[in-house]
């Protein structure tokens, strides 16, 4: 279906998210969104499969205007969005989340929906079971169980804002090879991102938006750095890597055992120094996610010690750990990680521990417009967390984290992060390395991994592989690592015990 | 921009109220009630003369004396059904502590202080076990406050037709009056108290400030609207909820004890006169805010004593203005959902 864009315009307020923007997709294509955070692309997107209205402006399918009133308009025209922080029902069985939006009768025929799931999750290779509950699954396994639901849905248009983030580069490539399939279908794919490879693997074309204006367009194959350009006005280049000294210890676990409901993993011993950073690689789901928690004091180690600093934690609750210079950045922003309804000076507020009585609300805007400046957010101290754009909602929740901290613990710290951003909120976190604090990050982002961590260790299936130099590791070997394959060789020196 | 959407809201909630009367106006007109005469009886019933008046601020006190107790569980996303119980454990409390010291020689002034103060820590305790559930045993505050609410019923029964039933025979009209020196001091000629009267006002003026102006208040608020994060961002989840059910009990409990002290004198089957139920309606009304509480309970209170009269000069049911109540609930309620939608859209 051909979708075409005209002269849309939307405001919130003062912010004029998008202004006047003009863009044609023909049937069969793959579509590139790009463009720094707040530049408006999750906006545009909205109002196409209806979940905002433009203030101004007209979309036409095939050539005939058509008015998107609802996302369930949007659905009955056949157009999808799989939207950047996945909308669901937590407390449901999986399979009652796929059906819920479905038309037709009271009772839905969950038989067929329980084959045509398991069908649709087999194509992609999505290891969903039909029958657990929604709030158990990561991020990425909520992307993949929205991505099945639209397409059960019969989309012919589908938008996908920034669906890479949170997902494998297995899964990706599978992602990749149905989106290409879907358009050679003749179905339109909008791919809304901030990863320029990914781009460049998949688009037909790009459009490139800069403070809610189109500011260009270009056909495959793209130049890179053009795009660049376009999207922040200037050259951007990664810094060298710069090592910095390590101090005492940080956290050292021994004969640390963690469990939870689907995955025992291994025993690990490990020393993590002041100023030090360990990345974890690994597939979703491999046991990144509970062993991140479990130094946070968020989840119980079935056995061993977690000793922070000199001072053996094990077994304290989450506060004592955040007590003792502990921070810890959860990966879903709106339901872990802000709180909707409440503002930025509110949250700042909030982070702040041991205070009087009453809130001094002029010192705290003050406060929080100093932080907006240095955190580079877009925002007012007095936005609702949930007006701000997904990168800016990543931007606040890093602001939050307090300071001194002796650990600082990050659930993918930068999804959603355009490529300026990652490198500045980097920097923020090596100027912190710096002051001795040290870090452990989960990202799907191998490149991110290799770039930013002194040491890596790779979870896979259970297994957590001894900690690997990352200046001695290369992208490709950490893709087959992640994998499960080339153990053996690789930890040879350890024994034979990954054989 | 800011003052459009404000002045907005206000019309959108006059339509509101105009078509809560309307609906009630046409099913008086269904029962062949005359509605004029309906609302002229209810208007002048409640501000027809200072008597009246004076009623109507009484009925008043207890009420928002609720409300100030629920908005502070309800901005901590509580469902605090209980308040109902907690206003009658804060009557026993208070009945109990009266009966404890009537014959001794402490000074009548000491006497009903104490009993306010029992009243106040007899509902916080109730509104504590509903909160224990929850929190320890896991059962859902509206499940456990209900069955909190029949125990208390079944409590004050036993108490009227055992323990503390009148010389000879117990009697629906409840226990023994106390004397008049362990009443409340009121304003000669009319029934109203100022103290209660002060109590009231003070109560939802602190409680205005909580929720506005503390980092206590706040935190409240975080847990309220999104628990996982504010437990991420370093606030004891738990102790809050127990603190908003203490505090709402407290002021549930001091309501009880405003009818015991400045209202029935005595302990009777119905004490709480279902303020618990009303102030959870005048809560959802504002909006869980504040600075409109004290208004929308004085209309309520208002309705409840005007409609006493129907009965008598129309030979129409009171209930009249249950059901004018309740529908300016779900208009209102409605017309913010539907708000709510319309504004998710542009
Ligand atoms: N509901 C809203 N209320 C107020 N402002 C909003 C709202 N939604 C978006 N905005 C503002 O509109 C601008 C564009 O936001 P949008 O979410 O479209 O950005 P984006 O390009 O998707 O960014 P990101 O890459 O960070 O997700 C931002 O400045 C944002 O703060
Ligand atoms: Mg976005």
């Amino acid at each position: 279906m051909k979708v075409e864009l005209k002269a849309i315009h939307k405001s919130f307020g003062t912010v004029h998210a998008n202004n006047n923007i003009n863009l044609a997709i023909q049937a069969g294509t793959i579509q590139g969104i790009l463009g720094e955070n707040g530049a408006g692309k999750s906006t545009l997107m909205k109002v196409l499969s209806g979940f905002i209205q433009e203030d101004e402006g007209k979309i036409l399918l095939d050539g005939k205007p058509i008015s998107v009133r609802s996302p369930a308009d949007a659905i009955q025209h056949g157009i999808g969005m799989l939207h950047q922080d996945p909308l669901d029902f937590p407390p449901m069985r999986i399979i009652d989340n796929f059906i819920v939006g479905r038309e037709g009768g009271v009772f839905p025929n969950k038989k067929e929906a329980r084959k045509d799931f398991i069908k649709l999750a087999n194509e992609f290779d999505f290891a969903l079971d039909p029958e657990s509950y929604v709030d158990s699954l990561t991020v990425g396994e909520r992307q993949q169980l929205e991505i099945l639901r639209l397409l059960w849905l019969g989309v012919r248009v589908l938008i996908l804002d920034e669906p890479t983030t949170g997902i494998s580069a297995l899964q990706k490539e599978k992602l990749f090879a149905t989106l290409k399939t879907l358009a050679k279908q003749g179905k339109t794919i909008i791919f809304v991102s901030h990863k320029l490879e990914d781009v460049e693997q998949l688009c037909n074309q790009v459009a490139v938006l800069r403070q809610g204006i189109l500011v260009g367009e270009a056909d495959a194959p793209f130049e890179i750095d053009k795009l660049v350009e376009m999207m922040f006005s200037k050259v951007i280049s990664v810094e060298a890597k710069q090592p910095c000294p390590f101090g005492n210890s940080a956290l050292s676990l021994h004969n640390f055992v963690v469990e939870d409901y689907r995955l025992r993993l291994e025993s690990v011993d490990l020393t993590l120094r002041a100023g030090e950073v360990i990345g974890l690689a690994g597939m979703e789901g491999s046991g990144q996610r509970p062993f991140l928690r479990a130094c946070a004091g968020l989840l119980r180690p079935t056995q061993g010690k977690v000793i922070v600093g000199e001072k053996d934690l094990t077994g304290k609750p989450y506060l004592a750990y955040k007590n003792h210079g502990v921070g810890f950045l959860p990966a879903s922003r709106l339901e872990e990680g802000l709180i909707p309804g409440l503002s930025l000076t509110e949250h700042f507020i909030l982070a702040e521990k041991g205070q009087g009585m009453f809130i001094d609300r002029e010192r705290w805007e003050r406060e929080t417009k100093e932080r907006i400046t240095s955190f580079n957010i877009r925002g007012t101290p007095l936005s609702p967390v949930e007006a701000l754009s997904g990168g800016n909602q990543q931007r606040a929740l890093l602001a939050l984290l307090n300071s001194p901290l002796s650990l600082i613990l990050l659930e993918h710290p930068t999804r959603g992060l355009d490529i300026e951003s990652v490198i500045y909120i980097w920097g923020k976190l090596k100027e912190r390395c710096r002051q001795g604090t040290a870090i452990i990050f989960v990202s799907a982002d191998l490149e991110e991994i290799l770039q930013y961590s002194d040491r890596v260790l790779v979870f896979f299936s259970g297994r957590v592989s001894p900690p690997l130099d990352a200046s001695a590791t290369s992208v490709e070997q950490l893709g087959q690592l992640i994998g499960g394959k080339g153990w053996a060789e690789k930890f040879e020196q350890q024994g034979d015990v990954y054989a | 921009m800011l003052k459009n959407t404000r002045w907005a809201n206000l019309l959108i909630q006059l339509a509101a109220v105009l078509m809560a009367l309307l609906l009630t106006t046409l099913i008086m007109l269904a029962a062949d009630a005359p509605p004029l005469e309906a609302y002229a009886n209810i208007i002048k019933g409640s501000f027809g003369s200072l008597d009246r008046i004076s009623k109507v601020l009484l009925s008043w006190i207890p009420l928002l004396l609720t409300t100030a107790g629920l908005l502070i569980t309800f901005s901590t996303g509580l469902w605090n059904i209980g308040v109902e119980g907690q206003i009658v454990l804060g009557a026993i409390a208070t009945t109990w502590v009266l009966r404890l010291f009537q014959d001794s020689a402490i000074a009548p002034g000491w006497i009903i202080f104490l009993s306010i103060l029992a009243g106040m820590i007899g509902g916080a305790i109730w509104a504590s076990l509903a909160g224990a559930l929850k929190t320890f045993g896991g059962v859902n505050e509206i499940f456990g406050g209900l069955g909190l609410n029949f125990v208390a019923t079944a409590l004050t029964l036993w108490l009227i037709f055992g323990p503390w039933k009148r010389p000879g025979v117990g009697s629906m009209s409840g226990t023994q009056p106390f004397p008049e020196e362990l009443w409340l001091p009121q304003i000669p000629d009319y029934d109203l108290s100022y103290w209660a009267l002060g109590l009231a006002i003070a109560s939802i003026v602190a409680v205005y400030f909580l929720l506005q102006g503390t980092y206590f208040g706040l935190r409240l608020k975080a847990v309220g609207k999104n628990f996982r994060a504010a437990h991420l961002l370093g606030i004891p989840t738990w102790q809050h909820m127990m603190a908003a059910f203490f505090l709402c009990g407290i002021f549930a409990g001091a309501a009880g004890a405003m009818q015991v002290t400045a209202v029935y004198h005595r302990l009777i089957p119905s004490i709480s006169s279902g303020y618990g139920y009303l102030g959870l309606l005048v809560a959802m009304l504002v909006n869980y805010q504040a600075i409109w509480a004290a208004p929308v309970a004085l209309f309520y209170a208002a309705l409840n004593i005007g409609s006493i009269q129907l009965p008598i000069v129309l030979k129409m049911d009171s209930s009249l203005s249950g059901v004018l109540q309740g529908m300016l609930v779900l208009f209102v309620l409605m017309v913010e959902g539907i708000r709510q939608r319309y504004l998710r859209r542009t």
